[in-house]
């Protein structure tokens, strides 16, 4: 029982992680507080769904095609709706302001589509639904892949932006923009990089979700908001501290649904935040308080 | 008072009493519109006392508007009218000050977050206590309370909401809050308590949410926690009072009235792509009208623009 519980704690931990280090790349790096992030995971799952039962492509041939499909969409939001917010903006919280209120307009958007296309009932579909034994616990197939491509991808993520040039010019642009642009580093193009990086990985998260969770046109907010949880959680821009804290969120939240009641999973979400801003609102590995 | 607040005032009450009398002059359907635009009035109103000068935006208007149509839905066969009235102040001002307390001493990305997830954190909580307390999940409204007295309730609070923005911006308060909205690293240096100014000012504005959502409940007969905290409600105010311009008391008013109009011809025609119109509309406000029709008004008028 316990280690079932741990294990799906952590599955669920997993994704939010992998929300969390996309939307501490769009917001940490490219400086875009985006509400309508977790509009774009029902989206990919709605995608992974109707590949599966429209033209029977595998959702793990959909989870390569749908965050590409993500990544040219984000990096068009990012090109043609929020750099004119980043150019018009003459300070850092006047863009915030700005690209608040333009992602509130795009989420009621993308939501109003899905509503249209789908209606508001519940959707799942069954892929690699056969029980496992693991760890001596029984743990549906699709959860475990879930959490090793969530470990795979969110790993390989971090390999890309620590080891790698390119990697390390997004780092710095979170750091400090205005240094970046002293050493050479295309702040322009690093922003909407991350940006439409950070909106393949939330839609890989969303194809990941698809497989085990189900899943409506109204659920996007609640998983932007708690993405947003995690990333203060873990420190804004920070990667690692994403990880953690999207783990613990997940282990929270599952221990409470399954102890306590699964009514009150977004009650142990709120309650986390509270300890956060009155403890450490800097985040668990945040350096400075802004 | 000069002469010209003088006419203002002579002025406003000829308008409001125009106003009062609308449910004399028409029929049901105009009674029924008159009260959207009068209830979202006060809310856009209600918001941009606090989000226009602080520039904090609060994305949670259907939070408290919601609980107070549930207060009026728990309350109205227990108690008297005026004191259910109160009981839902009440509640919506202790949350208010918990909010404020928890967020407002930080920066504003958190108040934003904190309230993006707040109306759906009290709808869970009421559908949990609904489901396993009580076991009901909706809930009857009976009362005597025609849509004129609701019409006329409502009237009273935007006349109040008006009021308190006029003495708020005449009071140390106002200024100490457009000091805050300019720059608030300034503001705390000049020896304003910013925290305690932001809190009082947002408990204020969520109160007039609170009471237009007690006021409003009569009106549907049966709520439940989806009907009474749908999320669009906080969309459409947000919408309103952008439209109009939010550094200007009379600001939201100039944005409630057209877009009132468009999105109940908008439900009716599209019910179905409601939200993704309202949507439209918004970033289309959000690009190329941000000041709102004051802002425009005004750059029109000044000679020299700014």
């Amino acid at each position: 029982m316990l280690i079932e519980v741990l294990l799906s704690g952590v599955t669920l931990g997993g994704m939010y992680a992998l929300v969390a280090m996309g939307l501490t790349l769009q917001y940490g790096v490219a400086r875009i507080m985006n509400l309508s992030y977790g509009e774009l995971l029902i989206a990919a799952a709605f995608a992974a769904m109707s590949f599966y039962g429209g033209f029977a492509l595998n959702p793990l041939l959909g989870l390569l095609v749908v965050p590409l499909m993500a990544f040219v969409l984000s990096y068009a939001i990012y090109r043609y709706l929020m750099l004119p917010l980043v150019r018009r903006a003459p300070t850092r919280d006047a863009l915030e302001v700005d690209s608040i209120l333009a992602t509130f307009g795009l989420l009621f958007v993308i939501q109003g589509v899905m509503l249209a296309i789908f209606g508001g009932a519940y959707y799942s579909y069954s892929y690699l639904a056969v029980p496992l034994k693991f760890l001596g616990a029984t743990v549906a197939a699709n959860r475990l892949l879930a959490l090793v491509l969530a470990v795979v991808i969110g790993l390989g993520l971090y390999l890309g932006l620590t080891r790698t040039r390119l990697g390390t010019a997004v780092r710095a642009v979170a750091v400090d923009p205005v240094a970046a642009q002293l050493v050479a580093i295309d702040v322009r193009t690093a922003s909407a990089l991350a940006f439409a990086l950070g909106g393949a990985l939330v839609a890989a998260a969303g194809v990941l979700v698809s497989m085990f969770l189900t899943f409506n046109a109204n659920l996007g907010v609640v998983f932007t908001l708690k993405a947003l949880v995690v990333v203060i959680m873990g420190g804004v821009g920070n990667l690692l501290g994403a990880l953690i804290a999207g783990l613990i969120l997940g282990l929270v939240e599952n221990s409470v649904a399954v102890f306590v009641d699964p009514g009150l999973t977004l009650a142990a979400t709120y309650a986390i935040f509270l300890l956060v801003l009155l403890v450490r609102p800097q985040g668990l590995l945040g350096r400075s308080g802004r | 008072m000069n002469a010209r607040d003088l006419l203002l005032l002579v002025a406003a009450a000829i308008a409001l009493a125009v106003i009062a009398a609308v449910p004399f002059l028409v029929g049901d359907y105009g009674i029924s519109l008159g009260i959207n635009i009068v209830s979202y009035t006060v809310l856009a109103t209600a918001w941009s006392l606090f989000s226009g000068p602080t520039r904090y935006v609060s994305l949670a208007t259907v939070a408290f508007f919601g609980i107070g149509a549930y207060t009026t839905a728990v309350c109205i066969e227990l108690v008297p009218w005026p004191v259910v009235l109160l009981i839902a102040a009440g509640i919506g001002m202790v949350v208010a000050a918990l909010v404020g307390l928890s967020t407002l001493r930080l920066s504003g990305v958190y108040f934003v977050i904190f309230s993006l997830g707040l109306a759906e954190l009290i709808r869970q909580l009421v559908t949990w206590f609904e489901v396993n307390k009580t076991r009901t999940l909706g809930r009857y409204v009976f009362s005597d309370i025609t849509p004129s007295m609701i019409y006329w309730q409502l009237l009273t609070l935007a006349v109040m909401v008006f009021a308190a923005g006029i003495l708020i911006n005449r009071s140390r308060l106002g200024l100490a809050l457009r000091a805050i909205g300019d720059d608030e690293t300034v503001a705390r240096h000049s020896g304003i308590d910013t925290t305690r100014a932001k809190i009082a000012l947002f408990v204020l504005s969520t109160v007039f949410m609170t009471l237009t959502g007690a006021i409003m409940a009569p009106r549907w007969t049966y709520i439940d926690p989806a009907i009474a905290f749908n999320p669009v409600i906080s969309f459409t105010v947000l919408i309103m009072a952008l439209l109009g311009g939010v550094h200007r008391l009379y600001g939201p008013l100039l944005g409630v009235v057209p877009l009132a109009l468009l999105f109940e011809y908008l439900l009716a025609r599209f019910p179905n792509h409601f939200s993704i119109m309202v949507g439209l509309v918004f970033i289309v406000i959000v690009y190329f009208i941000p000041r709102g029709v004051v802002g425009l008004i005004e750059r029109v008028t000044t000679r020299k623009p700014a």
